[in-house]
């Protein structure tokens, strides 16, 4: 069975799209900074789903590693679901480069270095899936989010144009922007309950979309609606709103 | 956060933590899916289990599986049916965490053949007030105050169970259609060899009629497929209006499904989720009955006495006019020896009642009934019973208190329904 390499797997999100491309029968290659991290999280989907799951070390930000990274999988993979993010307090970022640096790099760069490579190889193949979840801060700057908002903006942007470069080949890109989802990332944070998605249903949303050929995935999918009134307001009336 | 239980009463204003936390609270209870009904698992401080859902190994060989405590038995299901594995014991919902199933010592419809979930539970990992973690084993005191124990001894990490051997997802189940109490006893008594037997009342009966039930009964088909997949789910979006449960609705639904059998006997075969979890099929299906909320009301007797008491109590019930939309009767078997665990031998019958005005006093009515027959409350539906009429019904109720107090669980673990019944 075909191997999924899903890129930032440490997240909440992640570790449930993992395990729903376990449970459907795909094989897994899940890649972290720290994969001692994620031991636990390999023993379980052997566990529940008895498909292979091997560990790789991968540094987004790393690029150099990158090519090696992608050469020295055993097995070329069937579809890539990057998941990887770094989100800090708007307050931290705008004070301190380093964060605002992290952020645009984890985010963007580092994931444009990778499917950069894995781009090159589906093409060739003429085969293959790329999931990207970007996320609904991307669809318009706000004061309170605008440096990671506007790190997804761009990658958003990244896979609109892939998609639009791997159509001929034949291979999906798949953008998903999640609204408010209960993860560790969200801890604290008071949530309206009817606009945030737990993990698993983000997940179930993902496989969804992507086993049936979307291009685009707001989940909860009332945030297609709530994004589409805030990308028309007019910007006049927008600069001095808090949202 | 605004937190509450499966019967949406009562709400409250809670804080969440993680386990890690657990040095820093003065006092707190672990919840994990909210699927107890009242306020087993409601305090200003929780311990939040979902996250801890991981699967830690399976023998294939003696099918006992390692969890940790927030994963749920539909996860399991989903996992080991195809397997041809199944779980010993299961309560009438899989949606609850493996911590909750062992601290309120659920049971199903095999419980006069199978007992309860501790029966299936070989071991568990407890972190105690102390932050101290103690391996569990069956027979030590622990296990036997843990068990059942509404999570007062500590916080369950994670827990090595029993699944059972199946060749099919299909079960052969014979309803029966009886005519009144009389009549569905007989039944009882007539099937028990069957693993699995539960009856649906008809609460509102009257006079002769009075007891009159579907009764279903079954087993395994050996023969099958076990392509087992959960279906998606019908959905309640939103609280229906209060008037929407009442009297007329409620006697409506009842014969409907009532009527809907065959009369006499009749054979069908269904799966899973139709036999075992029937109501898990509609998500929210708790919105029926309002904003307001609702709250169960399980109790069961001693056998020689059930027959007698049932005849008063569902009489009390079927007068007042207020409405059970659910009404299960069960024959138990033996009780185990832990020492909060519901099941004793005999009838147990569990009604869903709306909250409103003048249903605690109904309830205070029977909880007399109850305690005259020599009866006891099941902890994790209820919401509202007082210390005086549980814990005539609990005989070890004060090895428990004594055992909390030595081991210094009084003062850390408490959930609102514990305070109320000074457990």
């Amino acid at each position: 069975m075909s191997y999924v390499l899903i890129i930032g797997a440490k997240s909440d999100i992640a570790k449930e799209v993992a395990r729903t491309y376990a449970k459907n029968g795909y094989n897994l290659y899940l890649a972290a900074r720290d994969i001692s991290a994620l031991e636990d999280l390999a023993v379980d989907i052997r566990v529940r789903s008895n498909v292979e799951v091997k560990l790789k070390e991968l540094d987004v930000t790393d690029y150099d590693t990158h090519n090696e990274f992608y050469k020295f999988l055993e097995q070329r993979p069937l579809g890539v679901v990057v998941v990887s993010g770094y989100m800090v307090e708007q307050n931290k970022a705008q004070k301190d480069w380093k964060e605002s640096l992290n952020t645009i790099n984890v985010n963007y760069t580092g994931v444009v270095s990778l499917l950069n490579i894995v781009a090159n190889d589906f093409e060739k193949q003429r085969v293959g899936f790329i999931v990207g979840v970007s996320s609904v801060a991307g669809d318009r700057g706000r004061k309170a989010n605008y440096i990671y908002g506007s790190a997804k903006a761009a990658f958003s942007a990244y896979l609109g144009g892939l998609r639009n470069r791997l159509n001929e080949s034949g291979v999906q890109v798949l953008t998903v922007k999640p609204g408010f989802v209960n993860t560790a990332m969200t801890k604290g944070m008071d949530l309206p309950e009817k606009l945030t998605a737990q993990p698993n249903e983000v997940a179930e949303d993902i496989f969804k979309a992507q086993q049936s050929g979307k291009n685009i995935l707001y989940t909860k999918w009332i945030w297609r609606y709530v994004m589409l009134v805030i990308k028309h307001i007019p910007e006049f009336i927008f600069k001095k709103m808090s949202i | 956060m605004s937190l509450n239980s499966w019967g949406m009463y009562p709400r409250i204003q809670s804080k969440n933590y993680a386990i890690e936390d657990l040095n820093k609270l003065d006092e707190c209870i672990a919840y994990g899916n909210g699927r107890s009904y009242g306020d087993s698992a409601l305090n200003d401080n929780i311990v939040y289990m979902k996250p801890y859902d991981f699967f830690k190994s399976f023998d294939e060989k003696s099918g006992v599986l390692d969890v940790q405590a927030g994963v749920l038995l539909s996860e399991i299901l989903e996992s080991f049916v195809p397997r041809g594995w199944f779980l010993k014991v299961t309560p009438g919902t899989k949606l609850i965490t493996i911590g909750g199933a062992i601290a309120s010592d659920v049971h199903g419809k095999n419980h006069h053949t199978e007992g309860c979930f501790s029966e299936c539970t070989l071991e568990f990992n407890i972190k105690l007030e102390n932050g101290e973690i103690k391996n569990v084993k069956k027979g030590d005191e622990l296990f036997l105050t843990t068990c059942g124990g509404m999570g007062l001894t500590g916080i369950i990490l994670d827990a090595k169970i029993q699944l059972k051997k199946i060749k099919s997802q299909y079960i052969n189940q014979t309803t029966i259609k009886t005519k009144n109490l009389r009549d569905t006893f007989d039944a009882f008594e007539r099937y028990k060899d069957e693993p699995y037997s539960v009856a649906w009342i008809d609460c509102l009966a009257k006079d002769e009629e009075i007891g009159k039930c579907l009764l279903m009964v079954g087993d395994f088909d050996d023969f099958g497929d076990l392509d087992y997949k959960q279906k998606s789910k019908l959905n309640i979006p939103f609280n229906f209006p209060s008037f929407a449960l009442n009297k007329l609705s409620v006697k409506a639904f009842n014969w409907l499904y009532y009527k809907k059998a065959p009369n006499g006997v009749s054979k069908q075969r269904v799966g899973i989720d139709a036999f075992f979890y029937p109501l898990d099929s509609i998500r929210n299906w708790n919105r029926i009955y309002g904003k307001g909320g609702f709250t169960q009301y399980q109790f069961i007797l001693p056998l020689e006495n059930s027959y007698e008491g049932l005849q008063e109590i569902l009489g009390l019930i079927s007068n007042s006019g207020k409405g059970s939309f659910l009404a299960v009767l069960k024959l138990y078997g033996k009780k185990n020896d832990n020492y909060l665990s519901f099941p004793i031998e005999g009838y147990s019958l569990a009604l869903d009642f709306k909250i409103e005005d003048g249903l605690f006093e109904l309830l205070d009515i029977l909880d007399k009934v109850v305690v005259k027959y020599g009866g006891r409350i099941y902890l994790t539906k209820d919401v509202r019973v007082s210390k005086e009429i549980f814990e005539v019904g609990y005989e070890d109720i004060e090895k428990f208190r004594e055992y909390r107090k030595a081991n210094k669980m009084d003062k850390k673990f408490n959930s609102l329904q514990s305070k109320r019944v000074q457990i």
